[in-house]
């Protein structure tokens, strides 16, 4: 996963403007600036409120409302786990655990080296291949013990 | 010059498509065969993926479960590969869980390159919307409406009177919404034909327009799925490209993604979010029929649902409306899940009953433990035991018994599973994914978790249960949406059918 780039503002503007005459285009915006700068800072909330004449209150009551929404940037990788039914009839939440303690984090955390964060999902629609994850936007099934230690490899852990 | 087909749907990418298509190539090129790689979607026999068929003059040869390591032995002898190989499953059309099933909407989809129009059209593409415009559109909505098609959201709303009204309503402009966010564990049908055959969801959401005279439509997609996300905005600009979409077809079509809120495929909080604002139910009246997207008319429809009606136009509505059982007309794809042998998509005619589905088709766990409970229709959808396996898979016979069909999922548990964890899981996840709008759903699910932690704990098991009990009463009938109104589903079913698991005592240390 490339680094969030710093917050510059003028780029900010250009992503937004992309979006001009779109109706409705406040997740687009937001995940567009999202992928861009690594997370939804209080300066793109005042930009996204006056390119869209809301009130900063309003967008910040978008921004938190969706789980995929960040105030803080996630670390270099991103594994999502999913914490849905299917996989816990596949043992997934055992499977689960045994990953936050290879890593040594909670749900939601980023170790410290800003590597790896760990967050819960629930259903990646992968249900028949149980359980599953993704690792930056790439699908993982039947996840045991051996693909936890291809992840870290791949994480660089 | 010889295809070899390699599934990119995503589960199937997730245990190994990818790397199995680059060996294949890589492996093939060594030896100097003339090997065609072709992408497609999956037949949905998940427990053979990655599943390859080889065209031979008698037709595919599949083989599965396929990795790197099969590749150089299957080439070995040449091209094609012989059916004597381990790994040969033979036609896939004579493999029983295909063979048993009534493919209508899934028709195409593991067969065709899902970016290929020309294989879409050779496929019987655009048949469905070519006799919607020979029937005009009022034709299109009685045919619709005829074939007794039912949202496969889990509703159930029969989905020719939504097109009606909609049509009915006179304004400016009006919209088709496709609902995809499709956030029920256990299902995937939705993810299966934007990966694999996206080009049927455009005819669908086309002929929707040209029906009720709409000119714009957004498809919703969860960002859950970024593989679903990409094929389908292709498959956007290739139909443009050939005039199928745009401004010469008086229709256009828009993805947009959520951003990971489940109670957003509730159809009007997928409005809100597509209109920009936090996921939040609206009340209804108005219908979105009436005043939906940007207070427009809008039909929203799930996305199976409008996948449908291009066959139900081509082949007509009375062969689709010969299928199934009671209300319950046509095909449902069932979606295998979890502690299933056998996991993965079969669409049937409505009316098997779950202990078919359970047995017979999934061919009971996976762990190879006893199926202990069946949760059907996802977070919402109540556990059956055993002893309700005579069940038809039917919308009126499931709620006749407590539970929903909901988008189809059936996810497998077997005889390991905490029938009280299940259900405080079922509460704590009402809890993350409330909207907040409505108390009884904001506040009764937090309460809720928090009362069955007290009686996983072993504290006053009877009192906390009846407390639970009143709290679903609550729920079930003072909640806006069906988050609220239908999380007691799997808890009160837990409860009912598995008593014995919410007065056991525990380790606490477990927790």
């Amino acid at each position: 996963m490339p680094k969030a780039a710093v917050w510059d503002e003028a780029e900010a503007n250009d992503i937004i403007r992309r979006h001009d005459g779109r109706e409705g285009a406040m997740l687009p915006i937001l995940h567009d600036l999202q992928a861009v700068f690594g997370c939804i800072s209080p300066a793109a909330v005042r930009l996204v409120a006056d390119a869209l004449n809301r009130t900063r209150a309003e967008v910040h009551g978008v921004v938190s409302f969706y789980h995929d929404f960040r105030e803080q940037p996630a670390g270099r990788h991103v594994l999502k786990i999913c914490r849905a039914e299917a996989c816990q009839s596949m043992n997934g939440e055992a499977v689960a655990r045994q990953a936050l303690d290879r890593f040594g984090l909670e749900w939601g955390d980023t170790t410290p080296d800003g590597h790896l964060t760990i967050e819960a999902t629930y259903c990646l629609g992968l249900c028949s291949c149980a359980p599953s994850a993704m690792l930056d936007g790439q699908p993982i099934g039947r996840v045991d013990a051996a693909t936890l230690d291809e992840i870290a490899r791949e994480v660089g852990r | 010059m010889t295809r070899i087909f390699v599934p990119r749907d995503a589960a199937a990418r997730a245990v190994g498509a990818d790397r199995v298509a680059t060996a294949i190539t890589q492996e093939t090129r060594r030896l100097g065969l003339a090997v065609d790689v072709v992408r497609t979607g999956s037949r949905g026999l998940f427990w053979l993926e990655p599943m390859i068929e080889v065209e031979t003059p008698g037709g595919r040869i599949a083989f599965g479960p396929m990795t790197v390591k099969d590749v150089p032995g299957l080439f070995a002898g040449g091209l094609p590969p012989s059916a004597a190989h381990p790994l040969c499953v033979g036609r896939p059309e004579d493999i029983p869980f295909l063979k048993r099933q009534t493919r209508i909407t899934f028709a195409r989809c593991g067969i065709v390159d899902p970016l290929s129009l020309a294989d879409y059209r050779a496929h019987g593409g655009y048949r469905g919307l070519e006799r919607a415009r020979s029937l005009g559109a009022a034709g299109t909505v009685d045919e619709v409406m005829t074939s007794g098609l039912r949202g496969r959201g889990g509703a159930g709303f029969p989905t020719g009177i939504k097109w009606k009204t909609v049509a009915d309503t006179a304004a400016d402009r009006k919209f088709i919404v496709c609902n995809a966010d499709e956030g029920d564990s256990g299902t995937y049908a939705d993810r299966m034909i934007m990966e694999g055959d996206p080009f049927l969801l455009i005819e669908g959401m086309t002929i929707a327009g040209f029906a009720v005279g709409a000119t714009k439509g957004y498809i919703y997609i969860r960002s859950e799925y970024p593989d679903a996300i990409r094929v389908m905005e292709r498959a956007i600009v290739l139909a443009e490209a050939e005039g199928l979409l745009g401004t010469k077809a008086d229709f256009e079509i828009e993805v947009r993604v959520g951003a990971g809120a489940y109670v957003c495929g509730e159809e009007t909080s997928l409005l809100e979010s597509l209109e920009g604002k936090r996921g939040q139910v609206r009340a209804k009246p108005p219908l979105p029929a009436h005043k939906g997207l940007f207070g427009k008319p809008t039909v929203i429809n799930n996305l199976i649902s409008l996948a449908t009606v291009p066959a139900i136009l081509a082949d007509g509505a009375k062969h689709y409306a010969d299928l199934g059982m009671g209300r319950s007309r046509g095909t449902m794809p069932i979606q295998l899940a979890g502690n299933a042998r056998y996991g993965g998509l079969f669409e049937a005619a409505f009316g098997l009953t779950l202990g078919e589905i359970v047995d017979d088709i999934g061919g009971g766990t996976a762990s190879g433990r006893p199926v202990r409970a069946v949760q059907v229709g996802g977070p919402l959808g109540a556990y059956f035991p055993r002893a309700l396996f005579d069940t038809p898979f039917d919308y009126e016979a499931f709620t006749a018994r407590d539970g929903l069909i909901g988008h189809g999922g059936v996810v497998v548990f077997d005889d390991s599973v905490d029938m009280a964890r299940q259900a405080r899981f079922a509460l704590e996840f009402c809890a993350i994914e409330s909207c907040g709008k409505c108390t009884p759903c904001r506040i009764g699910s937090v309460r809720g978790t928090e009362t069955m932690d007290k009686i996983i704990a072993g504290d006053r098991a009877e009192a906390n249960l009846a407390l639970i009990a009143d709290l679903c009463q609550t729920l079930k009938f003072g909640s806006l949406c069906a988050l609220g109104g239908f999380t007691p589903y799997p808890v009160m079913s837990a409860i009912k059918h598995f008593p014995g698991d919410f007065t056991r005592p525990r380790l606490v240390a477990a927790a």
